[in-house]
């Protein structure tokens, strides 16, 4: 008869996630995930941005709210948000070692990347929805 | 046994200060100094479309903000930050295939990356500024 474990629990399912990083490469693979998606999707976005330089609002509003400029951008927007959230994670777990400071910022910039890219989505839909 | 004991010379954390400064090492502190200012720069895409959605005299706040000298000057320095960061993103892509790491294939990437984005910025901005209209 073996020994009766004293939990359920594998060895490996006890340490994972306990690493420095408290996480594994998700963050690795994610970054350059939207790294490959941010080269067109930023291309794609300075040229709408130029082409809308120096026209008026209303030429603003109407090309910015047209199908395809509007769902390139809130692609960008959503791209470029996710990537600069975990970049800016890097350097806050590289440079801030107090944990109370560290947790703090790892909350605001969290914070950040969703509001200033939820603001970002809601004006586009909004002027492409015409409301 | 007892020469265990005795503390190490050497600094037991090296950090930036005890390097020589490479391109490379530059190129890659820059890379996150730029990714760190389009962070903050993003406030600026925000505050273009919350503009754009509130109204002809909203924008017309961006607008003057975004043509004055002072406007002008962070919008060039946007632009190359932009520009160098996404140039570098290739570079370390390329490198995370295991590619471009022999000296000279090193050196060009680098310094392809520093040229390319000063030339693409004011390409960007002669094309925006003087084909497009500007910013007015």
């Amino acid at each position: 008869m073996s020994p009766r474990p004293s939990n359920m629990r594998t060895p490996l399912g006890r340490v994972r996630g306990h690493g420095s990083a408290k996480s594994g490469t998700e963050d690795f693979i994610r970054q350059r995930l939207t790294a490959i998606a941010n080269i067109p999707l930023t291309i794609a976005a300075v040229l709408i941005v130029i082409s809308l330089i120096g026209r008026n609002h209303a030429a603003v509003v109407q090309i910015l709210g047209s199908t395809p400029v509007a769902i390139v951008m809130v692609l960008f927007i959503i791209s470029i948000f996710y990537h600069m959230r975990i970049g800016m994670q890097a350097i806050i777990e590289d440079y801030v070692h107090e944990e109370r400071a560290k947790y703090a910022l790892l909350i605001l910039n969290t914070f950040f990347a969703i509001a200033a890219g939820f603001s970002s989505i809601y004006a586009i839909l909004k002027l492409s929805f015409g409301v | 046994m007892a020469e265990a004991k005795v503390p190490a010379e050497r600094p037991l954390s090296p950090h930036l200060t005890i390097y020589r400064p490479v391109l490379s090492m530059m190129m890659s502190i820059v890379h996150r100094i730029t990714g760190a200012a389009l962070y903050i720069g993003t406030l600026l895409l925000v505050w273009w479309l919350l503009a754009a959605v509130s109204g002809p005299g909203a924008y017309a706040v961006f607008q003057s903000a975004a043509a004055s000298f002072f406007g002008r000057i962070v919008l060039f320095g946007y632009t190359w930050a932009l520009i160098h960061h996404m140039l570098g993103g290739i570079r370390y892509l390329i490198w995370d295939t295991g590619r471009g790491f022999g000296a000279a294939e090193r050196e060009w990437l680098l310094r392809a990356n520093l040229v390319g984005s000063i030339l693409l910025t004011i390409i960007l901005w002669v094309v925006g500024g003087y084909l497009m209209g500007g910013l007015r």
